[in-house]
């Protein structure tokens, strides 16, 4: 059976590991390629890495932590930030990342995702959203250069729609991050994730507001994503991942061993 | 682990993600080598076909490469990796989105790649599977069955006379392959942990 995904996200900033709560007020968790090689031997299944600066900066992003990643880690990684171009991606898989994971420009430039998909196949063609709750209009609104907020500004598209859009143009995965929930550790936003789970039919990622074991079983059981992306838990050692993984086990959700 | 630094050559198809599979011999102790030099490809002693992409474009850029003959003529052990793999057989359903042409591929064994089908589940089939071994081979020494590899694919080989391992993804599939001194597998070993790094050690010692 295929087994259901515990993805540790680390995202970086200058070069090493912050987290913000509601993407804000970074604070340095510490260096990539330790973190990385800790995660990997803990038994994590996949590492995503956000270069959370890029996307809304203007100047180059040194990515050769990329390389550094690959050589001494043996799980799959997926580097997302700062990718706007066939070339950019061709970059980071050189450099030796599964995945790449575009945002905020394939939202300004939607032909990226077919051009990513015909150049290095459907499989590492990840694209991610940032989706927050509008609680006066009820709608799922898609955000773009959430990374830096002055520039974080609301698109024309609603999540759901966005989320069949990108289908349509070949993204392999799709990793939907819950605004509201992200870094407050409540539990993952179940009802908007059966929502995009309906709509999609590739591999989806829940992301944002995992805080405790339980909001894993729910997330995998009643919104059926295939993965489950946290930050702070584990980052914080508030959830270890072999314990995790164990416990899920127990509750019958299909875990690597 | 091998006792003598074995000569790996990773051909450089022109496509995406070679460096990850030559970090994971290079973890093994092995010297590695990323080369499209018709030359040093026949010399060495492990030749890998590397698989990150689309097989037209992976295929276009071998053939104008022009490594097309001289893969086909290889007779060390060779592994194709995912794409790889299904580089190694006669055609392939993949084509540009929007086009409908088959590929031709390098036919070193018989084979067809097809989109997978999967019914309700989702595609690519992303993530962690388990494998069953259909036939003993060094390839698959020490790894147990229900072993999990990493796999990344919506287009798959059918369980078919050259099946080494299986694995089941709305219907079975070849999880790997093999024909005289070529092997493919499906799943991307340099990315499957332990079990990975086992596959890679075994086929060193072929």
């Amino acid at each position: 059976m295929l087994a259901r995904r515990l993805i540790p996200c680390l995202d970086v900033r200058d070069g090493v590991v912050v987290k913000g709560v509601k993407f804000r007020n970074h604070e340095i968790i510490g260096d990539i390629v330790p973190l990385a090689q800790k995660y990997a031997e803990a038994g994590a299944d996949e590492l995503v890495f956000y270069d959370i600066t890029a996307s809304s900066d203007k100047r180059v992003v040194d990515k050769s932590w990329v390389s550094k990643i690959a050589q001494v880690i043996d799980i799959p990684f997926c580097v997302a930030g700062g990718i706007k171009t066939v070339e950019d991606a061709g970059l980071i898989l050189e450099m030796g990342a599964d995945k790449i994971s575009i945002n905020s420009p394939a939202l300004a430039n939607p032909e990226l995702i077919t051009a990513l998909y015909n150049t290095y196949g459907q499989q590492c063609v990840v694209v991610g959203i940032d989706s927050f709750y509008n609680e006066a209009s009820g709608n799922y609104e898609v955000y773009q250069f959430t990374g830096d907020e002055k520039r974080t500004q609301k698109t024309q598209w609603q999540t759901v729609d966005w989320v069949q859009e990108v289908q349509k143009r070949g993204a392999g995965e799709i990793v939907l991050n819950c605004m509201n929930q992200d870094g407050v550790r409540k539990g993952y936003d179940i009802e908007q994730l059966i929502k995009v789970r309906a709509a999609c039919d590739v591999p989806l990622i829940a992301s944002g507001g995992a805080g405790e074991t339980q909001h894993f079983k729910d997330v995998f059981e009643q919104a059926d994503v295939d993965g489950a992306l946290a930050a702070s838990v584990f980052h914080k050692g508030i959830i270890e991942i072999p314990v995790l993984k164990q416990w899920l086990r127990e509750q019958q959700i299909t875990m690597r061993n | 682990m091998p006792t003598t630094k074995t000569k790996v050559t990773v051909i450089n198809t022109g496509c995406a993600n070679i460096a990850s599979v030559k970090f994971a011999f290079e973890r093994l102790g092995a010297a590695v080598t990323v080369s499209d030099d018709v030359q040093k490809i026949s010399l060495a002693d492990h030749v890998i076909l590397p698989g990150v992409g689309a097989a037209p474009a992976a295929m276009k850029s071998i053939q104008g490469k022009q490594l097309i003959d001289c893969i086909q003529h290889l007779t060390q052990p060779v592994l194709g990796v995912c794409l790889g793999m299904q580089l190694m057989v006669s055609n392939s359903e993949e084509s540009d989105l929007g086009s409908s042409n088959n590929t031709p591929c390098l036919n070193l064994m018989p084979g067809k790649v097809e989109r997978m089908q999967v019914g309700d589940l989702r595609l690519p089939h992303m993530g962690w599977n388990q494998i069953s071994i259909v036939e003993q081979n060094p390839l698959f020494k020490g790894i147990s069955n229900g072993s999990y590899f990493y796999f990344v694919h919506s287009y798959a080989v059918s369980k078919y006379e050259h099946t080494l391992a299986s694995c089941d993804y709305g219907k079975p599939f070849s999880a790997a392959i093999h024909r005289n001194n070529f092997f493919g597998v499906q799943f991307h070993p340099e990315r499957s942990s332990d079990a990975g790094a086992q596959l890679l050690e075994n086929f060193l010692l072929i």
